[in-house]
């Protein structure tokens, strides 16, 4: 597991470490059945807060991300491939939404956005 | 459980008063406790240590109340004062030797583990000991004698950079396995940004806000906007700066209204701090 936290972000720390870790689920990086480190041990490895670390596991745990057994820890669930494609495109939608509203401020339409994409991708 | 449980403490002075302070620490977290200096913060730490006598309220430590087990619960906390010394003249040695009477739970071999591990040497004087090395002697002090709960008076302050990034490791270590609580108070917020998981904000005497760290924070935000639109949000203000690009001013969230067109972005708590003391000046 890889992350790599920014404290002059202007996101919370907690989403951080949650959107860090959910990608890395959705792209495989981090398969089902893996086992997250306990939150507080999380928290002095990481230098953040156990409120923190908490909140991200929890919000991983209510998109169904990971699974918690009792006394044992967390672990990444299972998601069957068409769950996973599923995710992985409200992933990629949700930047893609930040990225529009951005080549719009520009004025740009959709065709010559497109014309743009097709160039670069 | 609760490791600390203050609940509206009242201590009049001449010229200063702690009003209704109260605040809660759940066992086996870190909480920050911030304010400018002559705020109150060392004033409500000596309340607790039954150091000062309240004038009212209640004081409950791991589920006990202070003013009638106190010798039990002074066993089982750890304080530290930035200002106040120990017999500089004397080895570390000859000072543990005296202090560990005083505890039924000293141990002995936890006390040479945590010499070692803070690298303290106990053939040296206090006088020769850093600012850093002093405050390493007194947890070791405390956690030899198995506190667990840690109230510590500006722990950071007269840290360099180096020294105070390890005591905030060596911080957050003693509360992985959710038996150490530890209450601090800092004016360096930045010290809290990352490691407490609870704030408590304390002004002239009065606790503005306390609460889970992330929250703490949610509740304002810093906005940015043109000089004309100033009047459009001024009043909702907690206070503001003007300089030639504008204003920059701290909102409560939930006053802040989104459809203006003013930027707004999550303040440190640096950030809140000052402002909120801005506001104080204004009604004096």
């Amino acid at each position: 597991m890889n992350i790599a936290i920014s404290n002059t972000s202007d996101k919370p720390i907690y989403q951080q470490l949650f959107e860090q870790i959910s990608a890395q689920i959705l792209k495989g990086e981090l398969e089902s059945g893996y086992s997250l480190p306990p939150i507080r041990q999380a928290a002095t490895e990481l230098r953040v807060s156990i409120i923190t670390v908490k909140k991200a596991w929890e919000e991983l745990e209510r998109l169904g991300l990971i699974y918690t057994v009792t006394g044992k820890g967390c672990f990444v669930a299972e998601l069957s491939p068409d769950e996973m494609l599923q995710r992985r495109k409200e992933m990629i939608l949700k930047q893609m939404m930040i990225d529009i509203s951005y080549y719009k401020s520009f004025g740009f339409t959709i065709e010559e956005v497109y014309e743009l994409l097709k160039e670069v991708y | 459980m609760l490791a600390l449980d203050i609940r509206n403490i009242n201590k009049k002075y001449e010229d200063f008063q702690l009003k209704d302070v109260s605040f809660q620490l759940e066992k086996g977290y870190i909480m920050g406790f911030i304010g400018a200096n002559g705020a109150g913060k060392t004033t409500t730490i000596k309340s607790i240590l039954n150091l000062t006598r309240i004038d009212s309220g209640e004081i409950r430590i791991m589920d006990k109340a202070m003013h009638t087990h106190e010798l039990e619960l002074k066993q089982e906390i750890g304080s530290a004062f930035g200002d106040i010394n120990f017999y500089m003249r004397n080895k570390i040695k000859t000072l543990t030797n005296v202090i560990k009477i005083f505890y039924h739970n000293w141990n002995d071999e936890t006390y040479y583990s945590y010499l070692k591990k803070f690298n303290l040497n106990e053939n040296k004087k206090i006088a020769e000991l850093s600012t850093g090395m002093k405050v390493k002697y007194r947890l070791a002090l405390a956690l030899s004698h198995g506190a667990k709960l840690l109230i510590l008076d500006e722990p950071t302050s007269g840290l360099d950079p180096v020294a105070r990034d390890n005591l905030l490791d060596i911080f957050q270590e003693l509360v992985e396995d959710g038996e150490i609580s530890i209450l601090f108070s800092t004016h360096i917020t930045s010290d809290l940004e990352k490691c407490a998981d609870y704030i408590t904000y304390i002004d002239n005497g009065r606790i503005i806000n306390s609460a889970e760290k992330e929250e703490f924070i949610d509740a304002y935000r810093l906005v940015n906007g043109k000089a004309e639109q100033l009047d459009l949000i001024k009043n909702d203000l907690i206070s503001y700066k003007k300089n030639s690009f504008g204003f920059t001013g701290l909102i409560h969230t939930q006053d802040f209204d989104p459809s203006l067109d003013i930027k707004s972005t999550i303040p440190n708590l640096e950030e809140i701090m000052i402002y909120c003391a801005k506001k104080e000046d204004a009604h004096v």
